[in-house]
């Protein structure tokens, strides 16, 4: 115990002050990297800040926003999710088909999957299985499903999700309204509610979690179960969009969905995440990938590999900040 | 122990001593537990009454932590009863002993790094919940925290990884003692000043003192004797698995306990055959100064010697044998190497063996260039070397060949060492090799230690079994990172080193 110098409240008080700083301006970075993108659109296209203009390029943010929050409660459990995207495509696929066709069934195979969700949480904890293994392979499951569900592109979304993915509020887009619900809502669950901190701490210190005797089986069930629910909603927010389905629909999803949640300021492991963030992170990936690579001419042709760029300048900007902090 | 004969009192079955009752907060009776083929307790008898502090102190691996953990409900016995109040509890968990008011504050720091400190108090009080949650645990916490550690100068929304470890012990101590829908009647306080500095460490023990004044109980765990001596009702005294001793605290002073720890009966040591076989004085071959030593001290080793690092565990000891490894292949400041190196690993699952590979291939790892024919590997060779370390350490196989884990756990460790012995290496660094090793296979061991040192082998030994020393020419103690002492053969005695190694310093 001579070891721990003993320090003075000032000093105690000024390092975490230091702390504190850091912790908000990485807090503040993915608003700040969504206002980068949104002020090189505006200077290659000012005519694109618009109600119009905002409609159109943040259309396809809704279902990535609900994805990248789906991957958020995986990640917030120390685990990853890597079926994220072809789980989208095939709730997609019943959504286009079934859903249309036969409501109640298509309900109950959603939340089946749901269900399915949760049992492979389960799996992954009592057989202390890797997550990335366990989803991997489910992957393939999902995408079979999908496949033998719509074999080639068609199906239609049912008429109440299109009618209320075309909703046009007065002044503010539909996207921004959708994105600002999200963050609020799981913000409110996750980061205020009493189970919320349960939830997290399973990822912060899960032995210290199960000393203090909260179930870990539950929490992992729990992840997984919030990360089936708002999967579905993506695939369903997508096809309202596209109105019609594809098996592959959500493949590029899963990447996505991870680099949304790194992006808005969460961690792979420690239970760090913010569900704010990471609908900012989804935004932020929707406007880089296609829009702003439109308006600069870059040719289809280039802009997968473009898109991988600004995902790697955009991350690597977030390593540096927070190593700073350290 | 004249006091804890007559306080034992045996629960039979249902049958419940309403007089016990009254006293004891929790008894364990017999209590006895294993981790594979090591014995951790063995048949405990242990009880805390009301009001009282009880002081446990005990040698590493003593057993301690393993009965705390039965008492806060983390483990099971084997066998053996618990019993809260004297009533026996058959299904005792966390939820349960929660519900009995006991509650422990772990020598890990168990607090979510990624939560704040009102989070984190959440996480001990299923009842906080609902509307207003958050200012409830804050006010909780920052009452508890004001009572116990007046101008602690922390807030209940500081995210729990922000703050330094003695403030997060401060934390985890006062979450320990908030009370909400369960009463709260013991708390076990693990090395609780470990990383507090002396002025809140006295806090903390005059709060305890307040505590148990009211009523309640505490069970004190720590290396500072003098924190046991002086705050203490009643001291335990563990060794091996075992409860040893137990009486009023006034019954004990320093020396008796340490002697009482370090087992009082003076063993035979093979210090004179050792003594005869002092080398000369022959080549430097290590010169090692751990990284966070200020003075002048360091680690000296020539040829032939066997140095033990004695000192509590994780204070330095590993770290170092690591340096010196890496300096072997990469010049390090303050560390002198002058001859290969081999490790032996203490941690044999993790860090010692190729679970996939023969015995023959395990042995043969360090030794690759030598067994090499061109570009490939001889299997003639291979199998020679183990064939002939077989022999010598005594590998008890039917075939070289089959599976490592085809071996019991001391013949797993045997190969180990035939692995560092039959390499080139001249030094060998041992990592608490010993661990869990019966004691057959140990005195195997310690000859063939002897004998290659005779030859010139320098060994660096670091281990927690005081009996080991024995071995050593030359013993270096470490505290906090640091070497506080070197002993030679002759200055080597268990009260030394525990003196050196506790040593309140504050």
């Amino acid at each position: 115990m001579t070891a721990a110098p003993a320090e003075t409240g000032l000093k105690g008080s000024s390092e975490r002050g230091r702390l504190a700083r850091a912790r908000l301006l990485r807090g503040l970075l993915p608003a700040m990297s969504l206002v980068l993108v949104l002020l090189a659109i505006a200077w290659l296209n000012p005519r694109a800040i618009s109600y119009f203009g905002f409609s159109l390029m943040l259309n396809l943010a809704i279902p990535i926003a609900l994805a990248t929050i789906a991957q958020m409660f995986v990640i917030a459990g120390n685990e990853l999710d890597l079926s994220i995207g072809t789980f989208v495509g095939f709730v997609g696929c019943v959504t286009a088909t079934w859903l249309k066709d036969a409501p109640l069934v298509g309900a109950l195979i959603l939340l089946g999957s749901i269900c399915v969700y949760a049992l492979l949480g389960a799996l992954i904890y009592l057989r202390n299985l890797p997550s990335i293994v366990v989803t991997l392979g489910m992957s393939f499951a999902w995408q079979g499903l999908a496949i033998l569900i719509l074999p080639k592109p068609g199906g239609k979304a049912p008429d109440w999700l299109l009618s209320l993915m075309a909703f046009k509020p007065p002044f503010i887009p539909f996207p921004i309204i959708a994105a600002l619900l999200i963050a609020a809502v799981v913000h409110f669950g996750l980061m205020r509610t009493s189970y919320g901190v349960i939830l997290r701490g399973s990822g912060g210190n899960a032995a210290a979690l199960s000393r203090a005797g909260w179930s870990l089986l539950k929490t992992k069930v729990v992840l997984f179960a919030l990360a089936g629910l708002f999967g579905v909603l993506s695939g369903m927010a997508l096809i309202g969009i596209t109105t019609s389905a594809d098996a592959n629909i959500g493949n590029g999803y899963t990447l996505l969905a991870i680099a949304g949640v790194i992006l808005g300021g969460g961690e792979f492991v420690g239970g760090r995440v913010s569900p704010i963030g990471a609908v900012i992170g989804a935004l932020t990936l929707a406007l880089a990938a296609s829009p702003l690579l439109t308006f600069m001419h870059i040719p289809p042709d280039w802009q997968v590999a473009a898109n991988g760029a600004i995902l790697i300048i955009v991350l690597a900007a977030r390593v540096l900040i927070s190593r700073r902090e350290r | 122990m004249p006091e804890a004969g007559t306080e034992i009192i045996r629960l039979d079955g249902a049958e419940k001593h309403f007089g016990a009752a009254n006293i004891d907060i929790i008894r364990l009776d017999g209590a006895e537990k294993h981790f594979g083929a090591v014995r951790a307790l063995a048949g405990v008898d242990f009880h805390v009454g009301a009001g009282e502090c009880v002081g446990l102190v005990g040698h590493n691996g003593a057993g301690k932590s393993t009965l705390m953990h039965m008492v806060a409900g983390t483990l099971m016995p084997d066998s053996g009863r618990i019993a809260v109040r004297g009533h026996v509890e058959d299904n005792y968990s966390v939820p349960r002993a929660q519900q009995l008011g006991i509650r422990c504050v772990f020598q890990e720091l168990s607090l979510c790094p990624n939560l704040s400190v009102a989070e984190n108090t959440r996480i001990n009080h299923t009842t906080l919940r609902g509307f207003g949650w958050r200012r409830k645990a804050a006010d909780l916490i920052a009452a508890k925290l004001d009572e116990i550690f007046p101008g602690h100068s922390i807030s209940a929304s500081d995210i729990a990884s922000d703050l330094s470890i003695g403030r997060r012990q401060m934390v985890e101590v006062a979450r320990a003692f908030t009370v909400t829908q369960d009463p709260l009647e013991l708390v076990i306080l693990d090395e609780p000043t470990s990383s507090l500095d002396a002025h809140t460490a006295g806090q903390l023990l005059g709060f305890v003192r307040r505590f148990v004044a009211g009523g309640k109980s505490c069970i004190l765990i720590s290396h500072v004797l003098g924190e046991v001596l002086g705050n203490a009702d009643r001291i335990v005294v563990m060794r091996d698995g075992n409860v040893v001793a137990s009486d009023a605290a006034k019954a004990f002073d320093r020396d008796r306990l340490v002697t009482t720890m370090g087992g009082a009966e003076a063993r035979e040591k093979i210090a004179a055959k050792i003594a005869t076989q002092k080398p000369e004085t022959g080549p430097l071959r290590v010169r090692a100064r751990p990284a966070r030593q200020e003075d002048g001290n360091e680690l000296v080793a020539h040829a032939g010697e066997i140095i033990g690092l004695a000192g509590l565990a994780g204070h330095g000891q590993t770290d170092l044998l690591l340096a010196i490894f890496a300096a072997a292949a990469r010049a390090k400041t303050g560390i002198e190497v002058t001859a290969p190196v081999a490790l032996v690993a203490g941690d044999r699952q993790s860090d010692g063996i190729f679970p996939q590979w023969s015995i023959a291939q395990n042995i043969g790892i360090r030794s690759l260039k030598r067994l090499r024919n061109g570009l490939l590997i001889s299997p003639q060779r291979e199998a020679e070397l183990a064939t002939f370390w077989q022999r010598k350490i005594g590998i008890r196989t039917p075939d070289m060949n089959n599976n490592i884990f085809s071996l019991s756990g001391g013949n797993q460790q045997k190969v180990l060492f035939a692995r560092a012995l039959g390499s080139d290496a001249e030094i060998v660094l041992m990592d608490d090799p010993m661990r869990g090793v019966d004691i057959g296979t140990k005195l195997e061991v310690y000859d063939l230690l002897r004998e290659e040192a005779g030859r010139g082998r320098t060994f660096l030994w670091y281990t927690t079994e005081t009996e080991e020393l024995d071995n050593c020419h030359n013993v270096y103690v470490f505290k906090n990172g640091r070497i506080v002492a070197n002993l030679t053969r002759d200055e080597l005695t268990e009260e030394k080193i525990i003196q050196s190694s506790f040593g309140d310093a504050a």
